[in-house]
C-alpha cells in the first residue's frame, strides 16, 4: 500500500489514527473532574506534540540513521520561523507559501553549514554543529536585528507591506495567519456529556505535514538510500572501499533533516506568527537529542514518542504546585501531609526538569533502544508468556 | 603488460624508507602473491594500491589508467576490490544487506539519491545477491545480522560482497591471519575455487607460506622495501635470497 511494506503501512494507519483522534485521546478526564490538568488536548500543546515530532522525525533520519549527531539542529527551525514570519510580512497570511519557503531557506542553509560540518566525524562534527548554530543564534540576537527584531524577536506590524492581502484588516487589528481564509487559531468545541473536545484547525495542518513527513520517513528508511545511510554508521571503511562515496550521502541526509527542521519552524510561525532568537539556542538543539533518544533513535516511532513525552511532562507536570499537591493529600495527618508534598513538591512544578532528567537517565541505562525498545521489551514478555503456555500444553501429553 | 603496473615506486615515512623503487607487474588472470618478512612494505604496497597512500614518486598503472591520487571509492569503481584482514563488513546490518550494497555501488556509481524507491522492490539486485550468498553457502544465514557470524563467515561475507562487483583485480591482505587450521584450508579452497569458476585476477598478500605455495602462480619477494625476487612458486622455494631474507623467521 503507498509503496510500503505492510508492516509499515500498518504503523502509518496507526500513527494517522493517533493523531485525527488525539482531541479525544489526550482529554480522557471529564472538565471538572481532578484529573483536569492531565489533559493534554489543548490546541497550543496539541500543536506543540505534531510540530516536534515533525522536528525529531527529521533529525532521526541524520542522527539515527547515520550516526551523525548535530548538536545545532535548532538553527535550522529557527530559520524557517524567520522564513516564514517574512512571507506573512512582505506575501500574505496564507500558511502555504510561508511553510514552503521556509523548508527552502532551511535546506539552503543547512546545505552550507552541512557541507563545512561534515569534513569531520564524530565529536568534531557535533562541536562544528553546536559553533555554527551559537553562531547563528548571537547572530540573530545582535547583529542581524533588522531581519531578526533582536531581542524582541521577529513580529508582524500594522504597516507590514503585504502584497497579496490588507496591511490591516477592517477593524484595524493584525491580520492572523490563514489557510485560504480558514484561520489556523480558530477551534470548534464538542462537549460531550461532562467531556469537552477541541478541534483546532492549526494542530490538523500540523498533524497533516507531521504524517506527510512520517510517510516520507518510512520511504527513506526503507529505500536505498536510506540503507547506505546506515551503512556509514556502520562502517565508513568498507563503504568506501565498496566503491561508495559517503560525503554526498551524509550530506543528503543532513539537508534533508534541516528541510524537516525548517518545516517545523515554518509550522510554529503559521501556528503564532512570531519568531525569536531563543528558538536557535543550543538548549533548543538538545531538546530535540532528547526526544530522539528518550523515544529511540533510529527507530521509526520513536522520535515522535519522545517529542510527546517531552512536550507533555513540559506543559502538564510544570503545572503541578504545591497548592494542587496539598489537595491531593490532604488525606493525610497534618504532619505527614507536608513532609510527603516537601519530598515530592522539588520533582514537580518548576522542578519538572528534576523528573525529566531522571527519566532520561532511566531510560539511558537501562533501555538505551529508549521508549521503543521498552515496548519491544514488553511486547516480548507477553509472547514468551504465549510460548510457555504452549510448552506446557506439549509437555502434559503423554510421552511416547 | 599486466592488468596492474607498479613502477619505480618510493615510500618514505621520516627516516624510514618503507618502499624503495618497487616495481610489480601483475598479469591478468593470474594469482601473484608478495610475500616477506615482518616490516618489508608490504602493507605500505597495498595502501598505496587502493589509495590510501600516495607514494613520493613511481606510477601505479590499472587497466591503463593511473590510480595515483584518486579517494579508494575511486579505485573501487575502476574495478579493484580488497578484503582486509580483518574482515570489514557492515556489522549492523543483515548479510543479504551487506551483498546488496556492493550491487547498488556497481550499479548506480559512487553516489545517487535514490530515496523514494524501496528495496524490497530492486528485484534485479535481490537476485544478484541471493545468487552470490549461494555460491558462498550462505544464502541460509541472509537474515542474521552481520556482527553475530563467526569469524569463518564473515571472512566468506566479505569476499561475497567483493565478488558479487565482479572486479577486474581482487587485492587479499593477509586472508587467514589468524584463523585455525581447518579455517585456513577452507579459506584456500574457497579462494581457489574462485579463481577457476570466475577467473578473477588476484593479488595475495601473505605471510603463511602453505597458504603462498597453494595458491600463487607467480610470487614476488619483498624485503625492507625492495622486492628481491619474483618467479614462480618452484623457483621461489629454493632461491638463496629468500632464504637469507626469512632467515630465523621461517622454514620456506
Amino acid at each position: 500500500m503507498l509503496g510500503l511494506e505492510k508492516k509499515d503501512f500498518r504503523l502509518l494507519v496507526i500513527v494517522i489514527g493517533l493523531t485525527v483522534f488525539a482531541p479525544f485521546l489526550l482529554n480522557p478526564f471529564p472538565v471538572q473532574s481532578e484529573m483536569a490538568q492531565f489533559n493534554a488536548g489543548y490546541p497550543d500543546l496539541m500543536q506543540r506534540f505534531v510540530i516536534f515530532g515533525v522536528f525529531a522525525i527529521g533529525f532521526n533520519i541524520l542522527f539515527g540513521l547515520t550516526g551523525y549527531l548535530s548538536f545545532g539542529h535548532a538553527a535550522f527551525l529557527g530559520v524557517g520561523s524567520y522564513a516564514a514570519v517574512w512571507m506573512f510580512k512582505l506575501l500574505s497570511m496564507n500558511v502555504l507559501p510561508a511553510i514552503f519557503l521556509s523548508v527552502i531557506i532551511a535546506g539552503l542553509f543547512s546545505l552550507i553549514i552541512g557541507f563545512i560540518s561534515l569534513r569531520r566525524s564524530g565529536i568534531y562534527f557535533s562541536i562544528l554543529t553546536l559553533a555554527f548554530a551559537q553562531m547563528s543564534f548571537a547572530l540573530a540576537y545582535s547583529v542581524l536585528t533588522p531581519i531578526t527584531g533582536g531581542e524582541t524577536g521577529l513580529q508582524l506590524a500594522l504597516d507590514d507591506p503585504r502584497i497579496f492581502g490588507a496591511s490591516q484588516t477592517a477593524s484595524g487589528n493584525i491580520p492572523v495567519p490563514a489557510l485560504f481564509g480558514l484561520e489556523m487559531r480558530s477551534s470548534v468545541e464538542w462537549a460531550v456529556g461532562p467531556w469537552l473536545f477541541t478541534f483546532n484547525a492549526g494542530y490538523y495542518l500540523a498533524a497533516f505535514f507531521m504524517i506527510l513527513s512520517f510517510y516520507m520517513a518510512i520511504r527513506i528508511f526503507r529505500s536505498p538510500f536510506g540503507m547506505m545511510l546506515r551503512a556509514i554508521k556502520s562502517n565508513q571503511t568498507r563503504m568506501s572501499y565498496t566503491g561508495l562515496n559517503a560525503r554526498p550521502y551524509t550530506l543528503a541526509a543532513f539537508v534533508i533533516s534541516g528541510m524537516y527542521a525548517g518545516l517545523a519552524g515554518g509550522l510554529m510561525a503559521s501556528m503564532d506568527p512570531l519568531a525569536g532568537a531563543e528558538r536557535m539556542q543550543w538548549t533548543a538543539s538538545g531538546e530535540v537529542v532528547l526526544m530522539t533518544i528518550l523515544g529511540g533513535a533510529g527507530t521509526l516511532i520513536g522520535p515522535v514518542l519522545g517529542a510527546g513525552m517531552i512536550k507533555y511532562f513540559e506543559n502538564i507536570f510544570s503545572k503541578i504546585n504545591s497548592t494542587i499537591l496539598h489537595e491531593w493529600f490532604a488525606f493525610l495527618p497534618d504532619g505527614l501531609e507536608d513532609i510527603v508534598v516537601a519530598m515530592i513538591y522539588p520533582f514537580v512544578g518548576k522542578g519538572w526538569h528534576l523528573t525529566l532528567g531522571i527519566m532520561f537517565m532511566l531510560v539511558v541505562i537501562f533501555l538505551p533502544g529508549g521508549l521503543v525498545q521498552g515496548g519491544q521489551k514488553i511486547a516480548g514478555l507477553f509472547s514468551r508468556k504465549k510460548v510457555d503456555d504452549k510448552d506446557k500444553s506439549t509437555a502434559s501429553e503423554p510421552a511416547e | 603488460m599486466g592488468i596492474l603496473e607498479v613502477k619505480g615506486i618510493n615510500k618514505r615515512f621520516g627516516g624510514l624508507q618503507a618502499l624503495g623503487d618497487v616495481n610489480l607487474s601483475v598479469a591478468e588472470n593470474t594469482t601473484h602473491a608478495i610475500i616477506g618478512p615482518n616490516g618489508a612494505g608490504k602493507s605500505t604496497l597495498l595502501n598505496v594500491l587502493v589509495g590510501k597512500l600516495i607514494p613520493d614518486s613511481g606510477s601505479v598503472m590499472f587497466d591503463g589508467q593511473s590510480v595515483l591520487g584518486r579517494k579508494p571509492h575511486e579505485i573501487n569503481q575502476m574495478g579493484i576490490s580488497r578484503v582486509f584482514q580483518t574482515p570489514e563488513i557492515f556489522a549492523d546490518l543483515t548479510v543479504m544487506e551487506n551483498v546488496m550494497i556492493p550491487c547498488f555501488a556497481k550499479r548506480d556509481g559512487a553516489f545517487r539519491m535514490h530515496a523514494i524507491e524501496s528495496i524490497f522492490s530492486e528485484k534485479a539486485i535481490r537476485e544478484q545477491a541471493e545468487t552470490i550468498l549461494a555460491d558462498v553457502n550462505m544464502l541460509e544465514k541472509r537474515d542474521t545480522l552481520a556482527s553475530s557470524l563467526s569469524r569463518g563467515d564473515k571472512r566468506r561475507l566479505e569476499m561475497a560482497m567483493c565478488l558479487v562487483q565482479d572486479p577486474k583485480l581482487l587485492l587479499l591482505d593477509e586472508p587467514t591471519a589468524g584463523m585455525a587450521r581447518a579455517d585456513t584450508q577452507n579459506t584456500i579452497a574457497l579462494l581457489k575455487e574462485i579463481r577457476e569458476k570466475r577467473g578473477i585476477t588476484m593479488a595475495i598478500i601473505e605471510h603463511d607460506m602453505s597458504v603462498v605455495f597453494s595458491l600463487a602462480e607467480r610470487i614476488t619477494v619483498l624485503a625492507q622495501g625492495t622486492p628481491l625476487v619474483e618467479d614462480i612458486p618452484e623457483n621461489i622455494k629454493g632461491h638463496p635470497k629468500v632464504r637469507e631474507a626469512y632467515l630465523g623467521e621461517a622454514q620456506v
